[in-house]
């Protein structure tokens, strides 16, 4: 790889320089939320910029999180609603990625183009429409409201994602299943998928972030306390005249957790999908 | 034990008409070759035959029942793509075995006969491993062990050897030629290159824009070509084309001459010509002539020849060796 072009090491320090300060800029705000949720109040505030030091260093913020509010609850919220989701997303788009680069079929392209439509309009336009749906049919409040939002939220750039992947699946792979006797479903289920497996993570990946983060829905749809989800439960500690900075980047650098486990998961997979249409 | 009938298959995609209706039999037993050149609708002619493409209408019959609606795993075919196609997550047992195993052969069955095709084909020491982990002639072999385990009434082969090097392609000619008089399986076989097809074929069918241009064994097409298509496109180096009226012959709209039915001589002959281009192949000499009367020949002679670019011979097609074509492209008598 390194031997394959020789280029000027300028060049190429300069292009290092930028990706690395580009790497500072991205990991600056993370950093500064896990370092302050270890100082106490006052050196939050003294000192936003320093490390905690003996003096300045306080579990406060944990302890408070983890004690006033129901934050193991609001966790697995979020980590049902993300899941469930990603999985539904998965199997629901690559199923019509399938059936839209597999068959013929009139009106497929418009289909395509229809489903596609998703990725331009933002879903939050019609939250009016959604909150009076799921008011009629009485799933306020529950995390199913959550599941079916997100779902049909990530369905668009899954389709459109997979189906690109799905057409470059050999014809011949495909009809070998077909002569073998393999049905529709084992030849999806069996020859298909395992050979899109890092389109899929890319799609989970790209799927999993803003859910996770989304307090949009879980505000509108489901705020009791038995369903609120860890973005929503920080904001307990966000008064309108005090609010609690301790409690709040402790919840904050906790949340931060199971999307970094749920990414490193996903991440070989994602390296691959990347690089596996530019190198062949 | 394997025979196919097709009648009038039409197909068209669209209003792009691919198959202009196909009447054609095959014996059992016999290998047939499609060829023609690229878009000729051959693939798609072999994709109708295996269940993967409906035809638009047109019926097919493979041992004399119907086939029109039966799904490609119920039609007693097997098949070898140009790809190989093989199964990337299974093993080369798994590969050859999994046809079977859906079709609900009992497990001491499927061993034996994977064990069979594998001992015929030399891929015992592969069966465990992976496609991933074999070269492309091994997994060609394996796509082909594939075929052999299913007991086909009838091979379809979908040009095998274009993915693989000349000296690989030579050698795997050879081993589907033996397969055939060892199996006396029914093998239908498509190609772009006629001298697969030429070596191989019982029977050659020659396709042109999704019609059949002639049917017959490899000589007859050789010696008696219908027409101009299958006299220009088999035998290499193509065949000569001299119109009609320059050699002054009346209702004959061309004249066709093989390149090896033409003599060479630096004294005397009926066309005078000078050498453009010669290449010399130690087994034959192919010269590229500027005739006067004829126009631009192509000769073969067999064996090493001392003409050079410039020199100036005299070419005598053989008067027994030609073919002629009227205005409709057809071959006279």
């Amino acid at each position: 790889m390194s031997n394959k072009a020789r280029s000027s090491p300028i060049r190429s320090s300069l292009v290092h320089l930028a990706l690395i300060a580009y790497t500072l800029i991205a990991l600056f705000p993370v950093f500064l939320t896990i370092i302050n949720s270890f100082k106490d109040r006052n050196s939050i505030f003294r000192n936003p910029m320093q490390v905690p030091t003996p003096s300045s260093f306080s579990l406060i913020g944990y302890q408070t999180v983890l004690g006033q509010a129901d934050f193991i609850g609001y966790f697995q919220n979020s980590m049902i609603v993300t899941v469930v989701s990603i999985a539904l997303v998965l199997l629901f788009g690559a199923m019509a990625a399938f059936a839209l680069s597999e068959y013929r079929f009139r009106g497929n392209t418009l289909l395509g183009l229809y489903m596609a439509i998703g990725i331009m309009i933002p879903i939050r336009l019609g939250t009016v429409a959604i909150l009076q749906g799921m008011v009629a049919s009485g799933l306020v409040n529950t995390l199913t409201a959550l599941i079916l939002v997100y779902t049909a939220q990530g369905i668009p750039l899954a389709i459109f994602i997979l189906s690109e992947f799905m057409r470059s699946v050999s014809d011949d792979l495909k009809n070998a299943g077909r002569i073998d006797g393999l049905s529709e479903y084992a030849i999806f289920f069996r020859l298909v998928l395992p050979l899109v497996r890092p389109a899929m993570a890319t799609v989970a990946v790209f799927t999993m972030i803003p859910i996770w983060n989304d307090l949009w829905f879980p505000l509108i749809l489901a705020p009791s306390e038995a369903t609120k989800t860890v973005t929503l439960g920080s904001q307990i500690f966000i008064g309108q005249f005090v609010t609690n900075w301790n409690a709040v980047l402790a919840a904050l650098s906790l949340a931060i957790l199971p999307i970094l486990v749920l990414y490193v998961i996903f991440s070989r997979q994602l390296i691959r999908g990347i690089t596996s249409g530019a190198v062949k | 034990m394997g025979s196919l009938q097709l009648k009038s298959i039409r197909k068209a995609f669209g209003d792009h008409e691919v198959l202009k209706g196909i009447d054609l039999e095959v014996q059992d037993g016999e290998f047939v070759i499609f060829v023609g050149p690229s878009g000729c609708g051959k693939s798609t002619l072999l994709r109708v035959i295996a269940g993967l493409e409906d035809a638009s209408s047109g019926s097919i019959r493979i041992d004399d029942q119907e086939m029109a609606t039966t799904p490609p795993a119920k039609r007693g075919i097997a098949m070898v793509f140009q790809s190989y196609a093989l199964y990337p997550h299974l093993t080369v047992k798994d590969n050859m075995g999994l046809g079977l195993k859906q079709a609900g052969t009992d497990k001491a069955e499927i061993e034996t006969r994977v064990s069979n095709a594998s001992s015929l084909l030399s891929l015992d020491p592969y069966l465990a491993r992976r496609p991933a982990e074999l070269s492309g002639g091994q997994r060609q072999r394996v796509a082909i062990g594939r075929a052999i385990v299913r007991e086909p009434k009838l091979f379809l082969f979908d040009e095998p050897l274009s993915n693989l090097d000349a000296a690989l392609r030579v050698q795997t000619r050879l081993e589907i030629a033996r397969l055939h008089r060892r199996l006396k399986a029914t093998m239908i076989y498509v190609t772009h290159d006629q001298v697969e097809a030429m070596t191989l074929a019982d029977k050659i069918v020659v396709l042109s824009a999704g019609a059949i241009e002639q049917v017959g064994s490899p000589m007859e097409l050789y010696n008696k070509p219908a027409n101009v298509f299958v006299a220009g496109f088999i035998g290499s180096p193509q065949m000569n084309f001299i119109p009609g009226e320059t050699l002054s012959e009346s209702g004959i709209k061309t004249i066709g001459i093989r390149p090896e039915h033409i003599a060479l001589s630096r004294e005397s002959g009926d066309w005078k010509a000078k050498v453009v281009h010669a290449e010399h192949l130690g087994a034959d000499t192919i010269l590229y002539l500027e005739t006067e009367t004829a126009g631009l020949i192509t000769v073969r002679l067999f064996g090493e020849h001392r003409y050079g670019p410039d020199d100036i011979v005299f070419a005598t097609p053989d008067k027994a060796s030609l073919h002629r074509f009227d205005e409709n492209d057809k071959a006279i008598g």
